[in-house]
């Protein structure tokens, strides 16, 4: 099929950057996303251009390294995919296909399509993680967890901070990041030690990191690849306030 | 305790609270109005023996204004982070479930808040017609029965109001609804429920509110 793309090139961090239109011929359903910008690649460096700069890692949609606004959706139009996951067959010849970087003040644009997500990293530096004594490992059954408490966890813990909820949130709001941050430690008796200073801890990063707040659209728990829920955010709403209340 | 209130979160716990609270006064007033439809003695006791409550009247319009100015700050101040945080918008954007009335809080709070300066202009402080002042009634108190009838036999007026209710059950249709997920009251089982506070409340206040105009209208009151 041949496709029109309306890519995002930025050279540098200090480049203002514009919307640039290509033409790809023959690309085949078959193809991932990634893959046919790959294509694309190829086709520039033949012309002499340059490539056009994205972010991704394993492609097979665990890293949550690859990115993309594709019109309009964070990872696309496919529901629960991330970009490496998404292929050619969601869209038909003669599409449209406006490619953008993620857009949000605390994820400034390093070149055309990759950002800088280490925001999320401080925000992970401030609270998520277990504190633990090294030693031996525990034995593994040693703190009983019904099934349901820890499918809870689990649910959080899916989150592979690619940051689509960021990007998709009418606000750049990270809450459901970290809401899964909180959460998968939150629901888990390990957790419960630092539980409200981590929540503290973490809000104070994000609201130092410039995202915006949550206006409860659930934006993000559509966008997500990992169909992280927002009621985690609930979680986080409660856990934070109960860490404010109590001292 | 101060940089809890401060940081994104608190403000938003404050959004909701003075949500609430100014709820909970849409509701009275609604239940209030609506014995317009009792007669002209049920009305106008019932505003007389508001008035009567003299100082505390003003304690409660103080602390409606409270929650008013408060509200109203803090979204403005609210949004101004959300904007900054992304000063670029998309080429292409989209909307995936976000509903229109949730994307659209700083309007249609805005224009409440238009709507609600006109609206004490005229039943409260009689500005848009002084003649209000002087309806009275055979006991000598205001007549705000005759009032009502008088204000919305203006089709201008009563569009207005009607309008402006719809903007008042658009704001309650989301913001009903995400009070519940501000305050962490939801959960997986409960989201499907709170989920449809809002648009029940905003269907109860439009039609609820609606009816008295609508009922001057079409001669139920009169
Ligand atoms: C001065 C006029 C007003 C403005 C500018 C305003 C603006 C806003 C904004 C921007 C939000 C945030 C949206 C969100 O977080 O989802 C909001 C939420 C809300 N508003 Fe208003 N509003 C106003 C008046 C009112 C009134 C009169 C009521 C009640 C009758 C009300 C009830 C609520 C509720 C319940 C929420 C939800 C709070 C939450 O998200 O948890 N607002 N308002
Ligand atoms: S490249 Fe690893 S999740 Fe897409």
């Amino acid at each position: 099929m041949n496709l029109t793309l309306h890519i995002w090139r930025q050279k540098d961090r200090n480049d203002t950057g514009k919307m640039t239109i290509y033409k790809l011929e023959d690309v085949s359903p078959d193809m991932s996303f990634l893959e046919m910008l790959d294509v694309l690649n190829e086709k520039l460096e033949v012309e002499g251009e340059e490539p056009v700069a994205f972010d991704h890692d394993c492609r097979e949609g665990i890293c949550g390294t690859c990115s993309l606004m594709i019109n309009g959706k964070a990872h696309g139009p496919r529901a629960s995919t991330t970009t490496c996951q998404l292929h050619m067959r969601e869209f038909k010849d003669g599409d449209e296909i406006f490619i953008e970087p993620w857009r949000a003040e605390a994820f400034p644009i390093v070149r055309d399509l990759v950002v800088d997500r280490s925001a999320f990293d401080k925000v992970i530096q401030a609270g998520g993680y277990i504190s633990v004594n090294t030693g031996n490992a525990q034995d593994a059954n040693c703190i009983p967890i019904s099934k349901e408490q820890a499918d809870i966890a689990m649910d959080a813990a899916a989150c592979i901070g690619c940051g689509a909820c960021v990007a998709q949130c009418k606000n750049s709001s990270a809450m459901l990041f970290v809401a899964a941050k909180v959460s998968q430690f939150a629901n888990l008796p390990q957790g419960q030690a630092e539980r409200y200073a981590r929540a503290k801890n973490m809000v104070a990063v994000m609201d130092d990191q410039h995202f915006g707040s949550c206006t409860n659209q659930y934006e993000c728990e559509a966008a997500c690849p990992k169909d992280i829920s927002a009621d985690f955010i609930a979680q986080l709403n409660r856990d934070f306030m109960k860490a404010g209340l109590t001292k | 305790m101060f940089s809890f209130l401060c940081s994104s979160l608190g403000k938003k716990y404050l959004m909701a609270l003075t949500g609430l609270g100014l709820i909970g006064f849409v509701i009275a007033h609604l239940i209030g109005n609506l014995q317009v439809f009792a007669g002209p003695e049920a009305i106008n006791s019932y505003a007389q023996t508001l008035k009567d409550l003299g100082p505390l009247l003003w304690v409660a319009r103080g602390g409606l204004i409270v929650l008013f100015v408060t509200h109203l700050t803090l979204a403005l101040q609210l949004n101004r982070t959300n904007q900054m945080a992304r000063p670029i918008a998309y080429a292409k954007a989209d909307t995936i479930k976000a509903t229109l009335t949730s994307r659209t809080m700083v309007l249609s709070g805005l224009l409440i808040l238009l709507y609600v300066i006109y609206h004490l202009l005229h039943f409260t402080i009689h500005i848009i017609d002084p003649s209000y002042t002087a309806l009275l009634d055979a006991q000598g108190r205001h007549d705000v029965y005759q009032m009502i009838i008088a204000g919305f036999s203006h089709p201008v007026i009563t569009t207005t109001y009607l309008l402006a209710m719809f903007v008042l059950a658009a704001h309650l249709h989301h913001g009903a609804s995400s009070v519940f997920q501000t305050l962490g009251l939801n959960n997986g089982k409960y989201r499907p429920i709170t989920s449809l506070i809002g648009p029940a409340l905003a269907f109860l206040v439009f039609v609820g509110y609606g009816s008295i105009p609508v009922g001057v209208m079409l001669g139920w009151i009169n």
